[in-house]
């Protein structure tokens, strides 16, 4: 048998060198940010001439954020950004659970083909088929509307939303189900009673259909790109076109946008990463 | 009796319950995919006139002056972009997860801080990286000089020879969140056992890793590679946002994404085109079922027959 290797000084590396290679990495992933939300409470002065330093008492300026609110319309961005992201999620929550519940739960003839049919759409990218879309959107006289995006997010969500859901509900024990049968509960009341049991599932997709939506540039480009209905991918995108030389903005604006996500982020984070894992340690 | 009756035709629950889902999934998605598809065999003859054209388009695609050099670029820049995330991006994510798996409460720390970046927009992203790359802020520079590189620095972003790797290193730094998740998932997935059997046999963490955890996520290996193709090759947003539709400098980070945008669109001086646009989703459409039917076939198959 061969002994272990246990010299202190191997041992010290093999439980340093870990934390530094993570401690380093960690450093390389919030710096960007941290440059920008730092420097964004700086006067221009001070962004240029001392970068790496906190903001003080001198420096400190919100000029940059005064010219965001005076000329871009973030409370709209927000507001349109927040109605779609909403509504696409409740809907695609609501008909995905309705869809994942009879595929699990019932024997129909096809019902491995439709599996298949809703399978395809989590591999091929729903931006393939823009060309169709746009022109879909025009014929209903969707084009600039949220109603449109909405729509678009729905179907882009439910395949994979369907395909999480039924491998959830299918773990669902049989007998709760036959026990509300016999006592002569509907199908659609037992579906009411299987949602509330798959609930963590649920809130799992739910952060991971929201982040795409929320982040998305393609569709409020080609869909959607008037002023009214630009959504904060868009809206940040087209500002940041139209004010590159002022830093101030720019870092303001850049701020602004990462905010919400980053403390929706830092309060979900461990359900978040939990969910991924769950399978794995079930 | 009445269950082989149940089975011959579907109760109008199940309908209900499928219904909704299946009409907005065929008409937003499946619809417009197959028109898109459809229309890349056509032509706009004038205004809203379409006539069957065959092959025609494909066949410009690859011949014509006006589209073929800028598809062959797009095609090999992808593939690059492609090569980038997949020797960087992903052994990195598998490092990055083997070291985290190892469990600990700094380590929670450790993962929440490194997945950020990946739940940020994409634009944003672009934008800050634009802003720290800039020579005129110097920030970049700054941080190599203060490990000694900085005679390295350029603007890597504006010449055509570093800007696509530049924007694609700037992509695997957003994204390796996600196959360190993923592999994250994998190896914590691992029973202990199996591990615990290998060292007390002596083997170093080094030598139970490739040779007990490694094989055992071979599956998730091959989930994060498809990933990233179909990712890659649907990839568009960073590159508009700090390179602008024209991917530039000099087209040198036009993949297909931007590609097809500019041609379904136009630009400058160039009137968009809904039919060769078409056309270029479908070659994109076309890639990314092969890379899927190649994974599943090949590599899923053999994974499924190794692990039993």
């Amino acid at each position: 048998m061969k002994t272990v290797s246990s010299s202190r000084p191997w041992q010290f590396i093999e439980r340093f060198i870990p934390l530094l290679i993570l401690t380093v990495y960690s450093v390389i992933a919030l710096f960007p940010i941290v440059m920008i939300l730092m420097n964004s409470f700086k006067a221009k002065k001070a962004i240029f001439g001392a970068p790496f330093a906190f903001p003080n008492a001198e420096t400190f300026s919100l000029i940059g954020y005064q010219t965001v609110t005076d000329r871009a319309n973030f409370q709209n961005y927000f507001l349109n950004s927040a109605i779609v992201t909403f509504v696409a999620l409740l809907l695609t929550l609501l008909i995905g659970a309705m869809a994942a519940f009879a595929l699990a739960e019932y024997d129909f003839p096809g019902n491995a083909l439709m599996v298949l049919y809703l399978s395809i759409g989590i591999m091929i990218p729903i931006r393939l088929g823009t060309v169709g879309i746009l022109r879909l959107m025009v014929s209903l006289k969707l084009v600039n509307t949220l109603t449109g995006l909405i729509l678009i997010y729905v179907a882009q969500s439910l395949p994979l939303t369907i395909f999480i859901l039924s491998q959830f509900m299918r773990q669902v024990p049989k007998d709760l189900k036959d026990a509300a049968r016999i006592d002569g509960a509907s199908e659609y009341r037992i579906f009411g009673m299987v949602l509330p049991l798959v609930r963590p599932a649920l809130g799992a997709i739910g952060i991971f259909t929201m982040i795409p939506i929320w982040n998305d540039l393609w569709f409020p480009l080609i869909i959607s790109p008037s002023s009214k209905t630009a959504t904060v991918t868009l809206g940040v995108q087209q500002f940041l076109g139209q004010f590159v030389s002022d830093w101030n903005a720019v870092l303001a604006s850049l701020t602004l946008a990462m905010i919400p996500i980053l403390i929706l982020y830092i309060i979900f984070s461990r359900q978040m990463i939990r969910s991924i894992t769950a399978g794995a340690i079930k | 009796m009445q269950s082989s009756k149940r089975r011959s035709q579907i109760p109008v629950h199940v309908l209900v319950f499928l219904a909704p889902a299946v009409l907005l999934y065929t008409l937003f998605m499946v619809v417009p995919l197959i028109n898109s598809l459809r229309l890349s065999f056509f032509e706009i003859v004038n205004q809203n006139q379409q006539s069957f054209a065959g092959l025609q388009n494909y066949i410009k695609l690859f011949t014509d002056s006006n589209f073929a050099p800028f598809f062959w670029r797009a095609l090999r820049n992808n593939f690059i972009f492609f090569a980038v995330h997949m020797l960087v991006q992903n052994p990195i994510g598998l490092l990055l997860a083997a070291l985290l798996a190892e469990g600990g409460r700094v380590r929670d720390f450790f993962r929440t801080i490194i997945f950020m970046p990946t739940v940020l927009s994409v634009v944003i992203i672009g934008f800050v990286w634009q802003l720290i790359l800039n020579p005129l802020w110097g920030v970049a520079e700054s941080m190599l000089k203060a490990v000694g590189l900085g005679a390295w620095f350029g603007p890597w972003l504006g010449k055509p020879e570093t800007a696509l790797v530049t924007v694609a290193l700037i992509s695997v730094w957003q994204f390796v969140g996600i196959p360190m998740i993923l592999f994250y998932a994998a190896l914590i997935g691992i029973p202990d056992e199996l591990t615990e059997a290998a060292r007390v046999d002596g083997a170093t963490a080094w030598d139970t890793f490739w040779r007990v955890k490694f094989p055992l996520i071979l599956p998730t290996v091959g989930i994060v590679g498809i990933l990233t193709f179909v990712g890659n090759f649907n990839a568009f947003d960073l590159i508009y946002t700090m390179k602008g539709a024209n991917a530039g400098p000099d087209f040198s980070t036009d993949i297909m994404g931007t590609f097809f945008y500019r041609t379904f669109f136009g630009q400058q001086l160039q009137l968009g085109n809904p039919t060769m646009g078409a056309t270029v989703a479908a070659m994109m459409f076309l890639i990314i079922l092969a890379g899927v039917l190649i994974y599943m076939f090949l590599w899923a198959r053999r994974i499924q027959t190794y692990e039993m």
